[in-house]
């Protein structure tokens, strides 16, 4: 998955884990809302419609899934709640989550009889046989390549999408409901690939071609409108019934509209005067204080699971040398990064590549002064300046390249004068954040230092360490290559494999192993770690029931306008 | 005797001026003279001055008054005021503690109209903006005036295919809009790696040099400057004095720099601070974009960009160079205004 940055609202990122929590869903069955604060129109708002395509199978973006979520299912997925709990898997179309059989090459799922969608026809197994064929057919699923081809057939219907046949690789049986997968081999994280938007399931007919408004689904709102210059609009489904509060609560509000067109700037305002209820979008830095003051019961801070980072050009000079590379993870002072970032109650400083609360995560920073703690506390200057020396590296001339967003831009600056400060010659290059990602992703470019973040897919240590630091994630001379530092070690890539293994049977151990993966990495500093970031979400007065999950972020259904 | 008569002699009187008033003086002293006599010009060329003293002065500034590095960043930094030790960028009140911000306008020697995101002085940033803008600016509007005076006279005296061949080469660059030109062109320029830097010649451009922008703004405008130029060099070719001094000999070199040059020169004169004015705008517009001046120079327009983010918190990190950009554009287009009355009080030639 690619990183985005909070301030370009392009977030992709996925679901769930390495804790395959195999739990039934609940069989309660309503057609009410959750509760008794159901009815009003929930109004967002937004600097722009989600890039891209809004068909379910293509669109990648946090934005959209936010919606996707309320309005499609999968046949597992993430539990709709707060804090470690809203990581779990729980079943959501199928009865149970199932155990893999077949040395993890086989998972059967069982339907839950009775669903409809929200055009009236009811949910059958071919239906999501249907599906799967269509993510390959539509030809433009962004991980239909990476994560879905290891179905049986998969590989082929990649090849030829036209003409994909999902015949062995997805059993299915309407009169029982079931639905049998078989892969080419075990993958942990099938589950997890399962709870996203890109694998939920769409009604037998829907068009194998790209849609311009979501098809019909199985959630408690539809899509009515979806007008990427105006506005959209989601409505209740007259045909959904609550078959699991966990997996897909009843919605509140009886509409949710989504504004187009406002920057920022005048989403805070909308906000605090009450014309909206929710921005998407982040707040600007300078209303921050404002909101902290005057608005601040109406101001949610949540830690993510996400990183931001520069990553070194392991393969290009100065930064092919491993010296180099410590002494600038030494010299770096993060907080004056966090400052930058908007305070340390916006971010959390860091030196290793898996967020906190996230598995496989334990906490490690050996460039600090007084290392021991696992925590940064402060820059080690001298050191820095120490191992420059001893690479023989100094008066390298150096390229920060960032993006021309305000923080980024900002954080480049500093690493500009930071990098002159210990003896190179450093000089910025800031590109246009469309521009800046793929430009360091690109072998072609020789990159020495450059900018990035990256936000989990899904809590799991392989979708940061192996995604972005694995040797299989470097494709040369492509704008799509996500170990933009281009490090491999063998040694590590070993490990990563070791651990991917073990995560099918005994996820406790892999984690253990995921974390001596993290501790390896960090210490062949390939990025310069910076923080941990956290996600303000700024709601009007009329607001209640503010839900974070750790996957969906603010869980639109669950909050009422009444 | 005979009487003096200024137009058979080519001379232009301005409204208020006799024949008597003119009579032993030449041309570029009766241009000084009207100068002088235009207070708004003077004030202007007053104006100008005080902004390029100020802007020259930007080190000293730094150095003596704010006692700072305008192009460090000084995030985790102090300053004292009134005895007081504060942080330059300070943090979030309320509540929550949200949000981190730079120190406002002190009034006094130390940040005197406050920081900037990186905590660094916006005084002393916007005299340093000073200098590269008025750098950019008056460089790139030489090299247009220079280049496209050589055009046109080339274009204008040699005519015929010659004239057609440059003609539609600068139709061809007038025909691309402008600021998507000059983009395209430093976009390219600022996106090559560091170990291959651009080379014309002798010259090596790295992706952050002043020269950079300066070529770039200078090519785009070769084409204003020159259509008004190479319209007044085929129109003084056919004139009488040309012609006499074809029939006295001279050759394309002596016909080109002693008679039409001097003829066409005022044309330049008037128009210099005029597109000096409008390459100033052009640099910040530019650097706003992120692809002139590239950071940690300073320029005004990459200070409005600094502060774009400021607006509602720290509105004088923008405002600042703001106002800088106004007055020495306001100063250019008066005192151009003001050189082309002197020069030639009945020209029709304006920057369009």
């Amino acid at each position: 998955m690619r990183p985005r940055s909070l301030f370009q609202s392009l977030a992709l990122f996925g679901a769930a884990a390495l804790v395959l929590t195999a739990c039934g869903g609940s069989n309660k069955k309503s057609s009410s809302p959750s509760s008794g604060n159901a009815g009003g129109t929930l109004v967002t708002v937004a600097k722009a419609a989600p890039s891209g395509s809004p068909d379910p199978q293509i669109d990648y973006t946090l934005q959209e899934w936010q919606l996707l979520i309320l309005t499609h299912d999968g046949l597992v997925g993430f539990k709709r709640a707060a804090g470690t709990e809203g990581t779990k898997i729980v079943a959501d179309l199928a009865t149970t989550v199932p155990k893999p059989t077949d040395g993890g090459k086989t998972y059967t799922f069982t339907l839950r009889k009775g669903i409809k969608f929200s055009n009236g026809k009811t949910l059958k197994a071919s239906d999501v046989k249907y599906t799967f064929e269509r993510l390959f057919k539509i030809g433009q699923s962004p991980n239909a390549g990476t994560w879905y081809n290891v179905i049986v057939g998969g590989d082929a219907c990649v090849k030829t999408p036209k003409s994909c046949n999902l015949d062995q690789g997805v059993i299915v049986d309407d009169a029982s409901g079931k639905v049998t997968f078989h892969l080419t081999k075990s993958d942990p994280e099938f589950l997890d690939q399962l709870s996203v938007p890109f694998a939920f399931i769409l009604p037998t007919g829907t068009p194998n071609t790209e849609v311009k408004i979501p098809p019909p689904g199985t959630g408690p709102y539809k899509w009515v409108e979806y007008n990427p210059n105006k506005e959209l609009k989601l409505v209740r489904n007259p045909n959904f019934k609550e078959w699991s509060k966990d997996a897909q609560p009843a919605g509140n509000p009886d509409v949710i509209v989504q504004k187009f067109g406002l920057s920022a700037e005048a989403q805070v305002t909308q906000v605090e005067n009450g014309q909206a209820d929710w921005m998407f979008d982040p707040p600007p830095a300078d209303r921050l204080n404002e909101m902290s003051t005057k608005y601040a019961d109406q101001v949610h801070v949540n830690p993510l699971t996400a990183i931001y980072y520069y990553a070194f050009g392991v393969n290009t000079p100065p930064f092919n040398n491993l010296k180099a590379r410590q002494a600038v993870n030494f010299a770096v002072d993060r907080n004056a990064l966090v400052k930058i970032y908007g305070g340390p109650n916006l971010a959390v400083p860091t030196c290793q590549i898996l967020p906190p609360n996230f598995p496989g995560y334990k906490p490690y920073c050996p460039y600090t002064k007084n290392p021991g703690s696992g925590k940064w506390t402060a820059p080690d200057l001298a050191k820095a300046k120490q191992l420059v020396a001893a690479s023989g590296t100094k008066g390298a001339a150096v390229k920060v390249n960032t993006d021309t967003t305000d923080v980024n831009k900002a954080t480049g600056l500093y690493f500009v004068d930071l990098l002159n400060s210990i003896g190179y010659k450093a000089q910025l290059q800031a590109l246009a954040p469309d521009i800046q990602y793929p430009y360091c992703q690109n072998s072609k470019n020789k990159i020495q230092f450059c900018y990035s973040s990256w936000y989990q897919d899904y809590p799991a240590a392989s979708d940061f360490l192996d995604i972005l630091l694995g040797c299989n994630s470097i494709h040369p001379n492509s704008d799509s290559s996500p170990n933009i530092a281009q490090f491999c070690s063998k040694p590590i890539q070993a490990k990563m494999d070791q651990a991917a293994v073990q995560a099918v049977t005994d996820p406790t151990t892999s984690n253990e192993t995921w974390a001596s993966v993290d501790k390896a990495v960090t210490d062949q500093a390939p990025w310069v770690a910076m923080y941990n970031p956290k996600l303000i979400d700024f709601l009007s007065k009329r607001v209640k029931g503010y839900t974070f999950s750790p996957q969906w972020y603010f869980l639109l259904g669950q909050a009422s306008v009444k | 005797m005979a009487v003096f008569e200024p137009e058979a002699e080519g001379i232009v009187l301005d409204v208020e001026e006799t024949g008597g008033d003119i009579v032993g003086r030449s041309p570029w002293a009766l241009a000084g003279r009207r100068f002088l006599r235009n207070k708004l010009a003077l004030a202007a060329l007053g104006l100008f001055i005080l902004i390029v003293a100020v802007s020259l002065s930007a080190p000293l500034y730094a150095k003596h008054v704010a006692k700072t590095d305008p192009f460090k960043s000084n995030v985790t930094g102090t300053v004292t005021i009134d005895g007081k030790t504060i942080d330059v960028i300070q943090e979030g009140t309320g509540k929550l503690g949200l949000g981190e911000t730079p120190i406002g306008p002190t009034w006094k020697s130390q940040y005197f109209i406050g920081a900037d995101g990186q905590g660094r002085d916006v005084a002393a940033r916007v005299l340093y903006g000073g200098r590269a803008s008025l750098f950019i600016g008056f460089g790139s509007a030489l090299l247009a005036c220079l280049l496209a005076l050589v055009l046109a006279l080339v274009a204008g005296y040699f005519a015929g295919a010659t004239d057609l061949v440059i003609s539609r080469l600068m139709d061809l660059i007038w025909a691309f809009p402008l600021y998507l030109l000059a983009i395209s062109l430093a976009t390219v320029l600022l996106a090559r790696p560091t170990d291959k830097p651009l080379k014309i010649g002798p010259v090596t451009l790295t992706a952050g040099s002043l020269w950079i922008p300066l070529v770039i703004i200078g090519l785009v405008y070769v084409p204003y400057v020159f259509r008004p130029i190479r319209g007044q060099v085929l129109s003084l070719r056919e004139k009488e004095f040309v012609e006499a001094a074809v029939a006295q000999g001279a050759g394309s070199f002596r016909l080109v720099f002693r008679e039409i040059l001097p003829n066409v020169i005022s044309t330049v004169v008037v128009l210099l601070p005029l597109m000096i004015a409008t390459t100033i705008l052009t640099e910040s517009a530019l650097s706003y974009l992120s692809i002139g001046v590239q950071a940690p120079k300073a320029s005004w327009g990459t200070i409005i960009e600094d502060g774009q983010g400021l607006l509602y918190t720290r509105p004088w990190v923008a405002i600042a160079p703001g106002i800088m950009i106004v007055l020495t554009v306001l100063a250019l287009n008066v005192l151009g205004d003001g050189l082309r009355d002197a020069l030639d009080p009945r020209s029709k030639v304006r920057m369009k």
